[in-house]
C-alpha cells in the first residue's frame, strides 16, 4: 500500500511497517529484550532519510510547507557525519567563509552527499552574505 | 515630593513594596524601549517584480538586510500575499477575533504578511482580543507544559527527582542545564532517567553549546532543543553570531539526528543588546517570528523570555508579550510562551501577565516552571517555583482551566522521587560514574534543595562525564544499566523513546508524547476551536483529576462528629414572657449544644453559656436561658428572645458563636450591638457580652464591648461558617414557639451555675 502523508500519521502508528532504521531493523524489533541481546546498536537508533522525506510529505499535507523544506534539508543531512555538520555550520556563521570556501561546501554536499536543496541553502547564503559584507575579513555594513 | 518636605506616610508604604524595587521607564523609543507602533517602525509594503520580493516593508532589495534577504526567498508566500493584499488590516484583524473565520484561513493569510504588517494587526486587538485569538490560534489542541529541572550542585539524584516529579505532575517537556558545560551527559542522563520514571513519552533537553548539545541528541540523551536563537535586527543577529541561514541549517541539522527544535526569540533582546535601530519590541519580534517560520522550525520559544522585565519596564509591556505568543500561533508555530523568567518583583503583576497565556492556554504556557524551588533554578530564578505549585494548580481550579500541572498526593510524589534517585544511582554505578549514595537518594527524595544534598567531588564527576562522552555512551548503555539493576519498566520507556526517533512524527508541529506512547501534535491533534463547545474544553476526567488537589476536603466530612455525646442542655417545656426587669434572656438557635457543639473558634457550648451568664451576673442580672427553634438568624433569635425578657433585653446566640444584643422594642434586623467576629472571640469577650446585655437591662450606660478585626476571618471561615449555619437551619422548627432550657446533667462542671441565681458580690 501506498504512503498517504495526509492519513499516515503518526508513521510509527499508522504506518510502522514503513518505518525501519538505518540497519534495516523494523520498529517492532526496537525492544528491550533487543537491547539486552545486544542486537541494536547506538548508531542505528535514528531516522532515515526515507522517513525525513515522508515527515516532509506529511508537512506539506498539513500546509506547511516551510517545515517541509526543513525536513527535506535534514532527510540530506542524515548521512552527513556529525563533525562535517558542526563544520558547515560554522562555515555558515557570520565572518567566518569566503565566497569560494561557500561555494566549495555547497559542491561538496552536492557531489559527496547528494544533498542538492542544502547545497543550494549555502549559495544563498553566499550570495547574500557577499552583498551584506558578511564573508571573512569583511566587516558588516551597519 | 511635597514642597515642604514632608512625605506622606501612604506614599512612603508603597515606595516599600515589592513593585518599587524594579525601574519603569517612560517610552524611548530610539533605544528600543518602546512595546509596540514605534515611531521609527516602518509603514507596512510588499512588492512583487517578476515574481521576486523587491520591498519588504518600505525597505528596496538594495537595501535589504540579511533578515529582509531570508524572508524575501522562504519567508513570503506570493499567492498568500496577494490574498493578504486584497484585505484591509481591520478585515483581517476582525478574522482573528470572529470564530466563524477559520484557524486554516488566519494561517494561510499570515504567510503572505510582512513582519511590520503582522505586527500591525495585531496591535489593533486589544488584551482581551489577542486572548481570544491566541486560543483560537494555537496550533495543539490540548495546551501543555514545560518544566525546569537543575540544581546548583548539579546532583545528579535530585536532578533525577525532580524530573520525575515533574513527569508525574503532567509537564510534556523537562529542560535542564549545567552549572560547568562538562557536566552536560551527567545531567542529560538524570533527567532522562528521572522523567521515563515519572512518566513514559516525557521529552528532555539540556541547554547547552550546540555543538555539545548535538552530540547528546545523537547519543539518544535527549529529544528537543529550544537553544536556537534569533534576533530582529542584523547587527544583534551577527553579534550573536549567527544568520537566518546558519540558524536554519542548524535547525536542519538537529532534524537529521531526530531532534524536535525549537527556537527563541523575544521582545526586548534587541534593545538590551544594544541594536534596537530604534524600531519597537514588537516589530522586531515579528521579525524574528517571520524568520523562524521561514527557517521552517516548528515553533517557537516566545514572549520576551529573558528580557521580560525589560519589556514590562515600558508602557503596555505585557500586551506586547501576549502579541508577540499571538503572532507565533498565528504564523502557525508551536508556542512556548515565556512566564520562565521572573518578570517582575510583585506577585500581583507576575500573575496578572501570567493570564495573558493562562487563560487561552499554549502549547506550553511556561517554557520552563521551576519544578525546584527557586535557590536551585539555574535559569535565572524561576517565575513561577515548586512553593507556587499549590497556587497554580488552585488557579487551573479557579478558573477551569488545563495550565498542564496535575496534583498528586504526597506518597506518590516521594516515592516517584525515590525511585527516580534509585534510578540513576543504578545507572552511575554500573556505568563506572562515581557513585550516588544512599544517603544522596533520600535527601533527593525528602529534601528541600540542593543544600540538603552531600557535595560530590565535581572534578571527579567532570572527569567522569569526559570519560563517558569518549567511551562513546550512549542511551542505549542507558536502557542495559537499567535492566540489569532491576529497572526493567524504566529501561522499556527509554527504549521506546528510542523507538520515536526512528519514526519522527515528534517533528511535527507542537509534538508531545503521551503516556502510551502516542505522539500528539497538529497534525494528528489540530486546535479546531470555532466558538462555544468547540476545540480543547477542560471537563470530564481531566477536570476531575485537576480539581482533585490533596489539600481539597469534603465539606461533608468537616463538620462530622460535632454532635458527640449527650446534648448538654435539655429543653424543659414552651418558654413564656418574664417578668424580672433586671432578666437577660440568653437566646441560642436551633442547633445549640445538640447538633452542634462549639463555636466555629472551638469554644464549647456549655463553657460560652457559663460565660455569657457570668457576665450577665457579674453586672448585676440575672441570666434565663431559652432556645429559639424558628430561625437560625442571629437577628431573630436575638429579637424572639428579647420579646420574653422582662427586661426587654436579650442577648442571641448562634450555634457558630455569632452574638447580638437586642431590645424588644426595636425592629428585628436592627440591634443594640452585634458580634459578628465570633472567630476571634474568646470567653472573655462573652463575659464581656454578658456584662453589656445587663447593663442594658438594668439602664446603665453602656459602651461597647471592645472587638477585635481580622480582615482574613472571613476567608479563613467562610466555608466552614456556611456549613456551621447550614447545620443550624436544618435544626429549625417551623413556627415552633421558644423553649426554656436548662444546663443537662453532667454536661460541664463549669457550667453548673446555670440557672441557679447566683448573687453578684
Amino acid at each position: 500500500m501506498g504512503f498517504d502523508p495526509g492519513a499516515d500519521y503518526p508513521l510509527g502508528r499508522e504506518r510502522p511497517e514503513l518505518v525501519s532504521t538505518p540497519a534495516g531493523h523494523s520498529l517492532d524489533e526496537i525492544t528491550l529484550a533487543a537491547v539486552r541481546d545486544g542486537c541494536i546498536g547506538a548508531d542505528d537508533l535514528r531516522a532515515t532519510s526515507e522517513t525525513l522525506r515522508r515527515q516532509s510529505a506529511v508537512a506539506v499535507a498539513a500546509g506547511r510547507s516551510k517545515l517541509a523544506d526543513n525536513l527535506a534539508r535534514a532527510a540530506e543531512l542524515v548521512s552527513v557525519p556529525a563533525e562535517t555538520i558542526l563544520d558547515v555550520y560554522t562555515a555558515l556563521r557570520p565572518h567566518r567563509s569566503s565566497a569560494g570556501e561557500l561555494e566549495a561546501w555547497a559542491a561538496r554536499l552536492e557531489s559527496e552527499w547528494d544533498a542538492p536543496l542544502t547545497a543550494a541553502f549555502v549559495r544563498e547564503a553566499k550570495d547574500v552574505y557577499a552583498r551584506r559584507g558578511l564573508l571573512a575579513g569583511e566587516r558588516a555594513q551597519v | 515630593m511635597p514642597a515642604n518636605g514632608r512625605r506622606s506616610e501612604r506614599f512612603v508604604s508603597r515606595e516599600g513594596r515589592d513593585l518599587r524595587r524594579e525601574l519603569l521607564v517612560s517610552p524611548c523609543p530610539e533605544l528600543g524601549l518602546v512595546a509596540m507602533d514605534g515611531p521609527s517602525d516602518p509603514e507596512p509594503s510588499l512588492v512583487f517584480e517578476a515574481g521576486r520580493v523587491v520591498e519588504i516593508d518600505g525597505r528596496r532589495e538594495p537595501d535589504f538586510d540579511v533578515i529582509d534577504h531570508f524572508l524575501a526567498r522562504h519567508g513570503i508566500d506570493p499567492e498568500a500575499a496577494a490574498e493578504a493584499q486584497s484585505l484591509s488590516d481591520d478585515e483581517i484583524a476582525r478574522g482573528l477575533v470572529d470564530v466563524d473565520t477559520p484557524r486554516d484561513d488566519l494561517v494561510r493569510i499570515s504567510r503572505g504578511l510582512t513582519p511590520a504588517r503582522l505586527a500591525h494587526i495585531a496591535a489593533r486587538l486589544d488584551p482581551v482580543e489577542m486572548m481570544f485569538a491566541l486560543k483560537k490560534l494555537r496550533a495543539r489542541r490540548a495546551p501543555a507544559n514545560q518544566a525546569h529541572v537543575t540544581n546548583l550542585k548539579d546532583n545528579p539524584a535530585l536532578l533525577a527527582a525532580d524530573a520525575a516529579e515533574a513527569a508525574a505532575r503532567g509537564f510534556a517537556e523537562v529542560e535542564t542545564t549545567v552549572g560547568v558545560s562538562r557536566y552536560a551527559p551527567l545531567n542529560a542522563i538524570a533527567i532522562l532517567v528521572g522523567s521515563q520514571t515519572g512518566r513514559p513519552g516525557v521529552m528532555t533537553q539540556c541547554a547547552v553549546e550546540e555543538r555539545r548539545n548535538l552530540d547528546l541528541a545523537i547519543r539518544g540523551l535527549v529529544t528537543y532543543a529550544e537553544t536556537l536563537s534569533v534576533y530582529g535586527t542584523e547587527p544583534v543577529f551577527v553579534d550573536g553570531d549567527d544568520t537566518p541561514w546558519s540558524k536554519a541549517f542548524l535547525g536542519s541539522a538537529y532534524a537529521s539526528r531526530g531532534v524536535k527544535v525549537r527556537f527563541t526569540s523575544g521582545g526586548g533582546s534587541e534593545a538590551l543588546m544594544g541594536r534596537s535601530l530604534g524600531y519597537s519590541m514588537l516589530y522586531l519580534e515579528a521579525r524574528c517570528l517571520a524568520v523562524v517560520r521561514a527557517a521552517g522550525s516548528q515553533g517557537v520559544q516566545n514572549g520576551a523570555i529573558s528580557c521580560v522585565a525589560l519589556a514590562l519596564a515600558v508602557p503596555g509591556g505585557t500586551r506586547e508579550i501576549l502579541a508577540e505568543n499571538l503572532i507565533a500561533s498565528w504564523l502557525d508555530l508551536e508556542v512556548a510562551s515565556g512566564n520562565d523568567a521572573i518578570a517582575s518583583h510583585s506577585e500581583i503583576r507576575k500573575t496578572a501577565k501570567l493570564m495573558g497565556q493562562l487563560l487561552p492556554g499554549t502549547d506550553f504556557v511556561t517554557s520552563g516552571y521551576s519544578v525546584m524551588p527557586r535557590y536551585d533554578n539555574m535559569f535565572g530564578g524561576g517565575n513561577y517555583d515548586a512553593d507556587d505549585l499549590e497556587e497554580w494548580m488552585t488557579v487551573q481550579r479557579d478558573w477551569q482551566v488545563d495550565a498542564g500541572i496535575e496534583p498528586a498526593p504526597e506518597d506518590e510524589i516521594v516515592a516517584v522521587r525515590e525511585s527516580a534517585a534509585r534510578g540513576v544511582q543504578a545507572v552511575f554505578d554500573e556505568l563506572g560514574l562515581p557513585p550516588i549514595t544512599d544517603d544522596e537518594v533520600e535527601a533527593a527524595t525528602f529534601g528541600a534543595t540542593s543544600r540538603d544534598l552531600p557535595d560530590r567531588d565535581r572534578g571527579a564527576d567532570a572527569e567522569a562525564a569526559d570519560g563517558l562522552l569518549a567511551r562513546g555512551t550512549s542511551g542505549i548503555d542507558v536502557v542495559r544499566a537499567l535492566d540489569a539493576r532491576g529497572f526493567a519498566d524504566v529501561a522499556e520507556a527509554i527504549v521506546a523513546m528510542q523507538r520515536q526517533r526512528i519514526s519522527a512524527d515528534y517533528l511535527q508541529t507542537s509534538a508531545v508524547i503521551d503516556a502510551t506512547g502516542t505522539v500528539r501534535s497538529a497534525v494528528n491533534d489540530p486546535n479546531q476551536y470555532s466558538g462555544p463547545g468547540s476545540g480543547y474544553r477542560l471537563e470530564g476526567e481531566r477536570w476531575e483529576c485537576l480539581q482533585a488537589l490533596p489539600y481539597v476536603v469534603d465539606p461533608r466530612e468537616l463538620v462530622d462528629g460535632e454532635a458527640a455525646g449527650p446534648p448538654v442542655v435539655a429543653e424543659t417545656g414552651d418558654a413564656t414572657a418574664g417578668d424580672r426587669t433586671d432578666e437577660v434572656v440568653v437566646a441560642v438557635g436551633p442547633a445549640f449544644g445538640d447538633a452542634l457543639r462549639s463555636t466555629i473558634n472551638g469554644l464549647a457550648h456549655e463553657d460560652v453559656l457559663a460565660a455569657l451568664c457570668d457576665g450577665i451576673r457579674e453586672e448585676g442580672a440575672e441570666p434565663r436561658l431559652v432556645r429559639v427553634r424558628r430561625s437560625s438568624d442571629v437577628a431573630f433569635i436575638g429579637h424572639d428572645g428579647a420579646v420574653l425578657s422582662g427586661s426587654g433585653i436579650a442577648l442571641g446566640l448562634q450555634s457558630k458563636g455569632t452574638a447580638v444584643i437586642h431590645r424588644a422594642d426595636l425592629q428585628p434586623l436592627d440591634n443594640l450591638e452585634l458580634f459578628g467576629m465570633s472567630p476571634l472571640y474568646s470567653l472573655d469577650s462573652y463575659r464581656a457580652m454578658g456584662r453589656n446585655a445587663a447593663g442594658y437591662a438594668l439602664g446603665r450606660p453602656v459602651g461597647p464591648v471592645p472587638t477585635e478585626m481580622d480582615n482574613y476571618a472571613r476567608t479563613k471561615l467562610i466555608v466552614k461558617t456556611t456549613l456551621l449555619h447550614a447545620r443550624e437551619t436544618e435544626a429549625i422548627v417551623p413556627d415552633a414557639p421558644a423553649v426554656e432550657l436548662a444546663l443537662a446533667r453532667g454536661a460541664s462542671s463549669r457550667g453548673q451555675s446555670l440557672g441557679r441565681g447566683r448573687t453578684n458580690p
